[in-house]
C-alpha cells in the first residue's frame, strides 16, 4: 500500500491527468462499445429504408426548429404508451437517424408513429397555427414554413455525408437526389425511379401549393412517414436475434 | 462478442476488480501514515495569505 | 493581494510569440472572409464575418499587449498573480447569468402563454430553449468555472497563471464560442443534440479553446510552489479533461462541406442515444458538478476561515464520484429501445452515485461545524451553505428518479425539469453567486461588498423563486405522468394528450413567477457587484465582526 503513493499523483499534474482519464473512460467503454459489437442491439426488421431526399430535408427543418425539444420519438414499452401511440419503438427504426431524435421531454405528444394519423391538410393548418385545430395547444405557430421555398442546394452533399457515416445511399440515389426530391412533391411527374429507390414512398403535394416545393412540404412529408416503415406483421420480438 | 459473455465477465471478474480498486482507494485515504500530509494539504486555501505579504 | 493592476493585460510574451499570435490573427481574419465568401448559407456568411471581426479585435488587443515586467516572480514567495483575466471572467459570469436566466424566463412564459412565440422563427420556443440551456450552462457556468479555476489554481499553488497571451485567448475565445453558438441557434443552425447543439465548426473552435485551457491549467500546476495539489484543483482538472473527452466523441460529425454550417453526426439511433446521454448526463456530472465542487472545496473553507471538514473524505469523494458518474447516462433511456442490460447498469450506478454525492455534501456542510453562527452573520456563507443543501437534495432526487419504476412515471414530464432546476438554480446558481460575492471584493481589493443586505435580499428572493419553481414542477410532472397512464372504468385511457397539456397551465404560470424572482435576484447581484467594483460602500449597514475580519484578511 505504501508503495503506491498518491503523492506521486498529487505532485505530477500529468500523472494525475492520466489517472483521471483512465478512471472516467471505463464507464463509457463498458456501456457504449458493446452496443456496436452485440448484433441483437438493432433488431432484424423488414421495411427500413433510408429517408428520401424530401423527407431528409423535412427532417432538417424539424431539427432546425427544435421540435425535439418538446416532442419525443420514442414510444416506451409501457402499456399506456403503446395504447396511446402504437407499437413500442424499435432500435431498428432509428438506425438511419444521424443524430437520433428520441427526445427527452413531452410538452407535446410523441411523434414516433405520427405518420398517417392526420391528413396533410390538418398538418398544414396545425403547423401554421396550432390553435386553429387544437384550441388548448401551446405549440408555437410556424406560418413562415409554407411561405418559404425549400433550399435544396445541399441535398446531394447531405446524402454523400450520410453515406460516409453508414447510411446505405447508392450512387444512383445520390445522383438522382434533386429529381427525387422534386418528384415526391409532384405526383404528376415521373415517379417510377423514386418509387423503385425508396419503396413505399408517399408522393403528394403535401402543403396544397403545387407551384413551389416549400419547407412545409418537406416537413409534412417527413412527419407522414414517421413510424410507418417497419412491417410489424413480420416482426418477431421473441426471435433469437432480437433477444436483448 | 455476445451479451452472455459480457454479462458473465462483468458479474464475476469485473465486479471483483472494481471492488478491489475501490477498497484500495479507501484504504489509501485512511492509511495512518498519510494523515499528516492530508492535514497539511487541507490548510492550503487558508495558508496562502500569511505568505503573501508583498 | 498582488495583482499588477498598473499594467492591464500584463504580458510577458516575448515579442516573437506576440508577433506569431498576430500573424495567426491575420490568418484567422482572412479565413473568416474566405468562408463568408464561399458559403451558400447566410448564417455561415454571418459567422464568417463575426470570426473576422473577432480576429481583428484580437489583432488590436495583441498590438497593444504590454509585456510582463522583467523579473516578475512566477511562483513561491512574492509571486505576482495574473488576476486580470479572472476579473473579466467574473464580470462575464454576471453578464451571461442575467441573460441566460432572462431567456429562461421567456421560455417559461412561452409555455404558459404561447402567443409569446410571436409566430416568428427566431423567437419560437424550439430555438429559445436551447439558447437558455446553453446560456446558463456554458455561458454563465462556463465563465464561473474559468474565472474561479484560474483564481484557485494560482492561489493554492502560489504560482502565476501559465502563459501570458494564452489565458486571454481562452477567455475571449470562449466568449466567441458563446456568441457563435447562441446566434447559430436563433438563426436555425443546430445539430439537435441536447446541450451539444452547436454545429461542427463551433465545436472545433471550442476544442481549440478548451485544449488551451487544459494546457494553461496543467502548466500552472506544474509551476506551483506548494508540494500538494489542493483537492479543488483535482475537481477542476477532472472537469476540464472529461468535458474534452465527452465533447469530442459526442460531436464527431462529417461536415457537408468546409463552408457549410451543417454536418451529419457520426453515430445513429440507439448508439447515438447512448453516446448523447453519456455526454448529457456527464455535462451535469463534470461541468455542473465536478467543476462546481472545485468551487465548494475552495470557497467554503476560505470564506468560513477553517479547513475542509475531512481531506480524506475528499479523496474518496473525488475518485468515486468521477468513476461512478460516467456510468449514469442510460437512466435517461429507461424503457426505450436501448438494450435492457444497459438500462440496468445505468440505474445501478445512478443509485450508487448517491453515496459519493452525499459524501461531498457532508464534507462541505461539516466544514462549518463549530462556526454555524456564520450562517446568521454572513449572507455569503449562507448562500454557499444553502447551495450545498440543494446539492444534497437534488443528488438524492436524481438516484430516486433513475429507478426504472419511478422513471416510468417521471420521464418526459416536468418533474425532470424541476429536478434539473433544483440542481441548477439551487446548487450551481447559489454556489456561483457565493463565489462571485467572495471574488469581487478580493479581486478589486475592496474592503467589503457594497452591501451585504442586498446579498441577503438576493438570497431570500432567489430562494423563494426556487421553491416556487421546483414545487410547481413536482406537482405538474407527477400529475402529468399520472394522467398519461390513467385508465377509466372501461379500461380506456382516460385523458387525451391535450387535456394533460391544459392541466399544466397554472403550474407553468407559477413556475414562470418563480423564475422571475430568480432573475430579479440576479439583477440585485449585478447591481451589488457593479457598486462594489466602483468602490462604493452602502452607508448605514451594520457590519458583523466576522465579515469585516475575513474580508480584510483576504485583501491583506
Amino acid at each position: 500500500m505504501a508503495k503506491f503513493d498518491h503523492t506521486r499523483f498529487e505532485k505530477s499534474p500529468f500523472l494525475f491527468l492520466i489517472g483521471i482519464l483512465l478512471v472516467v473512460s471505463i464507464g463509457g467503454l463498458v456501456e457504449i462499445v458493446p452496443l456496436f459489437l452485440i448484433k441483437s442491439t438493432i433488431e432484424k426488421v423488414d421495411g427500413m429504408r433510408p429517408y428520401t431526399p424530401l423527407e431528409l430535408e423535412g427532417r432538417q427543418v424539424y431539427v432546425r426548429e427544435g421540435c425535439y425539444v418538446c416532442h419525443s420519438q420514442m414510444i416506451r414499452s409501457l402499456r399506456s404508451e403503446v395504447e396511446r401511440y402504437g407499437h413500442y419503438s424499435l432500435a431498428a427504426e432509428s438506425m438511419y437517424d444521424h443524430p437520433f431524435q428520441w427526445g427527452s421531454r413531452r410538452a407535446g405528444p410523441d411523434l414516433a408513429r405520427v405518420g398517417g394519423k392526420y391528413s396533410d391538410e390538418w398538418h398544414a393548418i396545425h403547423l401554421g397555427n396550432p390553435r386553429e385545430v387544437v384550441p388548448e395547444s401551446i405549440m408555437p405557430g410556424y406560418p413562415f414554413l409554407g411561405k418559404k421555398a425549400l433550399d435544396t442546394r445541399e441535398i446531394t452533399a447531405r446524402l454523400k455525408a450520410s453515406r460516409i457515416v453508414g447510411v446505405p445511399y447508392s450512387d444512383e440515389m445520390v445522383a438522382a437526389a434533386l429529381d427525387d426530391l422534386a418528384a415526391q412533391a409532384n405526383p404528376d411527374s415521373d415517379t417510377e425511379g423514386l418509387e423503385a429507390r425508396y419503396p413505399g414512398v408517399i408522393m403528394r403535394d403535401f402543403d396544397g401549393n403545387p407551384d413551389v416545393v416549400t419547407e412545409l412540404d418537406a416537413l409534412i412529408a417527413y412527419l407522414q412517414m414517421l413510424g410507418t416503415l417497419v412491417d410489424f406483421d413480420l416482426y418477431r420480438a421473441d426471435e433469437d436475434g432480437n433477444n436483448r | 462478442m455476445t451479451y452472455h459473455s459480457l454479462a458473465h465477465f462483468s458479474q464475476t471478474w469485473g465486479l471483483v476488480l472494481l471492488v478491489a480498486i475501490f477498497l484500495s482507494a479507501v484504504a489509501w485515504a485512511l492509511w495512518p501514515s498519510n494523515k499528516q500530509r492530508f492535514e497539511d494539504a487541507a490548510q492550503l486555501p487558508l495558508k496562502e495569505d500569511e505568505d503573501h505579504i508583498q | 493581494m498582488t495583482t499588477n493592476t498598473q499594467n492591464p493585460g500584463s504580458g510577458g510574451a516575448k515579442p516573437p510569440l506576440q508577433i506569431a499570435a498576430m500573424g495567426l490573427a491575420v490568418l484567422a481574419a482572412l479565413y473568416g472572409l474566405a468562408l463568408a465568401n464561399a458559403t451558400t448559407s447566410s448564417v455561415m456568411a454571418f459567422h464568417g464575418l463575426v470570426f473576422t471581426l473577432a480576429s481583428v479585435l484580437a489583432l488590436w488587443g495583441l498590438a497593444r499587449f504590454k509585456a510582463r515586467p522583467q523579473g516578475t516572480v512566477l511562483s513561491g514567495p512574492g509571486v505576482v498573480y495574473n488576476m486580470d483575466v479572472v476579473k473579466y471572467g467574473t464580470i462575464a459570469s454576471v453578464f451571461w447569468g442575467v441573460i441566460g436566466f432572462s431567456v429562461g424566463l421567456l421560455a417559461a412564459l412561452q409555455l404558459a402563454f404561447p402567443a409569446l412565440n410571436f409566430d416568428v422563427s427566431f423567437l419560437s420556443f424550439g430555438r429559445i430553449r436551447p439558447l437558455h440551456t446553453s446560456a446558463v450552462i456554458f455561458a454563465f457556468g462556463g465563465n464561473v468555472l474559468i474565472a474561479t479555476s484560474f483564481y484557485v489554481v494560482q492561489r493554492t499553488g502560489r504560482a502565476r497563471l501559465a502563459g501570458d497571451i494564452a489565458p486571454w485567448f481562452v477567455f475571449w475565445g470562449y466568449q466567441l464560442f458563446i456568441v457563435l453558438a447562441a446566434t447559430g441557434y436563433v438563426l436555425g443552425v443546430t445539430q439537435s443534440k441536447e446541450y451539444a447543439e452547436p454545429e461542427w465548426y463551433v465545436d472545433l473552435w471550442l476544442t481549440i479553446v478548451w485544449v488551451t485551457y487544459l494546457l494553461i491549467f496543467l502548466g500552472t500546476l506544474w509551476r506551483r510552489a506548494e508540494p500538494h495539489i489542493y483537492v479543488a484543483n483535482w475537481f477542476y482538472l477532472a472537469f476540464i479533461i472529461t468535458i474534452a473527452m465527452l465533447h469530442l466523441i459526442n460531436n464527431a460529425a462529417v461536415p457537408l462541406s468546409w463552408s457549410s454550417p451543417h454536418s451529419v453526426i457520426m453515430w445513429s439511433g440507439v448508439q447515438d442515444a447512448m453516446i448523447q446521454w453519456w455526454y448529457g448526463h456527464n455535462a451535469v456530472g463534470f461541468f455542473l458538478t465536478a467543476g462546481f465542487l472545485g468551487i465548494m472545496y475552495y470557497f467554503v473553507p476560505k470564506q468560513a476561515d477553517r479547513p475542509i471538514y475531512s481531506y480524506r473524505l475528499s479523496i474518496v469523494h473525488f475518485w468515486s464520484i468521477i468513476f461512478l458518474y460516467i456510468w449514469a447516462g442510460p437512466h435517461h433511456l429507461h424503457y426505450t429501445a436501448l438494450p435492457d442490460w444497459a438500462q440496468t447498469v445505468g440505474m445501478a450506478f445512478s443509485i450508487m452515485l448517491w453515496m459519493p454525492s452525499w459524501g461531498g455534501m457532508i464534507n462541505g456542510l461539516m466544514t462549518l461545524s463549530g462556526a454555524w453562527d456564520k450562517l446568521r452573520t454572513d449572507p455569503v456563507i449562507r448562500m454557499l451553505v444553502v447551495s450545498i443543501a440543494f446539492y444534497g437534495m437534488s443528488t438524492f432526487e436524481g438516484p430516486v428518479m433513475s429507478i426504472k419504476a419511478v422513471n416510468s412515471l417521471s420521464h418526459y414530464t416536468d418533474w425532470t425539469i424541476g429536478h434539473v432546476h433544483s440542481g441548477a438554480l439551487g446548487w450551481v446558481g447559489f454556489v456561483s453567486f457565493g463565489a462571485i460575492y467572495c471574488l469581487v471584493p478580493w479581486l478589486w481589493e475592496r474592503k467589503r461588498l457594497y452591501s451585504l443586505q442586498l446579498v441577503s435580499w438576493h438570497f431570500w428572493i432567489a430562494t423563494a423563486g426556487i421553491v416556487f419553481y421546483i414545487t410547481s414542477m413536482w406537482v405538474a410532472g407527477i400529475m402529468q405522468g399520472l394522467m398519461w397512464r390513467a385508465y377509466d372504468s372501461l379500461g380506456f385511457l382516460e385523458y387525451s394528450f391535450v387535456e394533460t397539456v391544459e392541466a399544466m397551465n397554472p403550474y407553468y404560470i407559477i413556475r414562470a413567477f418563480g423564475g422571475g424572482l430568480f432573475v430579479a435576484g440576479s439583477l440585485i447581484m449585478a447591481y451589488n457587484v457593479w457598486r462594489t467594483i466602483r468602490g462604493d460602500i452602502r452607508e448605514g449597514e451594520p457590519l458583523p465582526e466576522s465579515v469585516t475580519v475575513s474580508a480584510a484578511a483576504a485583501t491583506a
